[in-house]
């Protein structure tokens, strides 16, 4: 029972983890184009982000697992009910709440700070990164954002993942099995333990986020 | 400082005058559209090596939308920008911006210490450790904001932010400083001490400088040229006597306001009292100064009556010159008449006063003018 836990609970952790992180590897170069970009579709795209900040994570674990049926068109990568497909579906889910935050966050800043920054020679890049770090609060909520809405899905995990002991069970489908089986001692135990999870996670990061902060 | 007349002597083809044109920086035919609109059109400026130029204007006359295009940081509509002669592209626009500097108007900091700010410009051009320390704690020094430099910057004043925004600019030891109302936003004692250590900092470095305000006396004060902006367009350039005693029409004079502008040498104080010396020419002010000092003595038009009795008047009036009118300029029911008592003095009367004294050009005429009158700006 305990070895079971374990692989649970890390299984959850990495593939949340792994999911975020490709999250905000998309999310922040792409939230930072278009807080930035004087593109001409910018606000629809920016409406479209926002939108799928509420993607129900039932309705992208359809979708993933249509594509990845083993008769559907990306079926011949055998990923269905593997971990790397809860982590696609939950890539889908956290991507678009890191970029409309990141998005958010440098649009709070003061327009002129683009300006004085390249004014005093920052190259582009330079610039970006300066403005990150002058946004570095709101950034950091957009991660832990991004994690909270993929850690706690389950719709996803179930749907593509398949909840398959010793390969594909994470936290949250563990505990709507077993609160299917009426075994309640068992799923406030996992319950409790995903809290746990949830707040190392955040704290992590909110030490981080504050950090020189006074 | 100004275009420089070079003679070359050629052996078969005597002597020929190249007039040298020594600009810094340059920038023709520009225009800026927002919309459909246009909002800026300068078909020529020339900034010269070592000069301040303080372009003054009202708000919204396109004085910080020229700023940006200097900048090379707002694309105008057409317009080629030219530093030292080179024309400034896509390719080597970050380099120009690397031998530049801008301070606007908000000090725009970092969330960091006012040390780690003043190395913003320093870090992007990839300096040493050792150099940006060096060049940091010098400018932190000579803004007199050393004690501040572990300070987080929010949790500067107004004056202490402008100070810390400075010393990042001149640390990067710019060929061309750019300010854009640097000081428009801070109470009067405060912007008065900054503008004088800008102007010896200034005059320590010998920095080109275009400086942006809507304030007379600050540009009066800093430039050694003021262009006057209305309407999106640079209506004169010129030395500030020139601009204030000679404006290209009525709309800069109504915006300049002081049409008399007169450089000479305080050579007494007494009581208040001053005694100013203009091209040999003694003019009585009032004012807080000392003896030696260079200063720009100004006057209203309004404030200077004329009169053709040669006789004793009693008047509480200190200046009295005589002079001969060399221009008078209609402007509404006024006459604008600029009267020349060995330095130019200009005085706006009723066009009914001027007929019934059967004012001309070339007439000998009395000049009075009350000391008290007087504004005067030292340089």
């Amino acid at each position: 029972m305990f070895t079971d836990v374990f692989e649970v609970t890390l299984l959850s952790l990495q593939v949340s983890l792994i999911a975020t992180g490709v999250s905000l590897f998309i999310g922040l170069p792409l939230g930072t184009w278009l807080a930035l970009s004087q593109l001409r579709g910018r606000r629809f795209i920016l409406s479209l982000i926002n939108t799928g900040m509420s993607l129900p994570p039932v309705v992208v674990g359809l979708f993933v697992a249509i594509m990845l049926w083993r008769s559907g068109p990306l079926g011949s990568l055998s990923l269905i009910y593997t971990p790397i497909a809860i982590i696609v579906a939950q890539t889908i889910i956290a991507a678009p709440v890191v970029t409309g935050l990141t998005a958010s966050a440098l649009q709070q800043l003061d327009p002129r700070l683009r300006l004085q920054l390249q004014g005093l020679g920052a190259s582009t890049i330079q610039m970006v990164i300066s403005m990150w770090r002058e946004a570095r609060l709101p950034l950091l909520a957009a991660l832990m954002a991004g994690f909270g809405s993929v850690i706690s899905e389950v719709g996803a995990s179930m749907m593509v993942g398949g909840n398959i002991r010793h390969q594909t069970r994470v936290l949250t489908t563990a505990i709507v099995l077993e609160t299917g089986k009426g075994e309640f001692q068992n799923a406030i135990g996992l319950s409790i333990l995903l809290l746990i999870l949830a707040y190392a996670v955040n704290l992590g990061l909110t030490l981080i986020q504050q950090r020189g902060t006074h | 400082m100004r275009s420089t007349w070079v003679s070359l002597s050629f052996s078969s083809a005597g002597r020929i005058n190249i007039l040298m044109n020594d600009a810094m920086l340059s920038i023709k035919d520009l225009q800026v559209n927002r919309g459909h609109q246009t909002v800026l059109q300068v078909d020529a400026l020339d900034i010269h090596q070592g000069e301040v130029l303080a372009i003054i204007g009202p708000n919204g006359a396109g004085k910080s939308t020229l700023l940006l295009v200097l900048a090379r940081l707002l694309q105008p509509l057409t317009g080629q920008l030219y530093f030292r002669g080179t024309p400034i592209e896509q390719e080597n626009e970050l380099a120009y911006r690397r031998r530049i500097a801008l301070v606007l108007q908000e000090p725009l900091l970092l969330h960091q210490s006012v040390f780690d700010n003043v190395t913003t410009g320093l870090k992007f051009r990839g300096l040493s450790r050792g150099e940006i320390k060096n060049r940091t704690n010098q400018w932190l020094e000579h803004l007199e904001i050393s004690h501040l430099a572990d300070r987080p910057a929010h949790r500067l004043s107004g004056g202490e932010a402008q100070r810390t925004s400075l010393a990042r600019a001149f640390a990067l030891q710019p060929e061309l400083l750019l300010l854009d109302e640097p000081f428009s936003a801070l109470d009067t004692p405060t912007r008065t001490r900054l503008l004088q250590d800008l102007h010896i900092l200034l005059a320590q470095t010998g920095i080109t400088t275009v400086f942006i305000t809507h304030d007379l006396d600050e540009a009066l004060f800093l430039g050694d040229r003021v262009a006057v902006m209305l309407g999106g367009l640079l209506r004169q350039v010129g030395e500030p006597q020139d601009v204030f005693t000679a404006p290209t029409d009525a709309e800069v004079a109504a915006f300049v306001g002081v049409e008399t502008v007169i450089s000479g040498r305080v050579i007494s104080v007494h009581d208040g009292q001053v005694t100013v010396d203009a091209n040999g020419v003694k003019l009585e002010a009032v004012g807080d100064t000392s003896v030696g000092k260079s200063v720009l003595f100004c006057l209203r038009p309004e404030d200077v009556t004329l009169s053709i009795t040669t006789g004793s008047h009693i008047t509480s009036a200190r200046n009295r010159l005589s002079g001969r009118i060399i221009q008078i300029t209609p402007s509404g029911p006024l006459a604008r008449l600029v009267v020349d008592c060995g330095v130019p003095i200009v005085s706006l009367i009723t066009r009914g006063s001027a007929n019934e004294m059967k004012l001309v050009e070339g007439m000998e005429i009395i000049v009075t003018f009350k000391a008290t009158s007087v504004h005067l700006i030292s340089r």
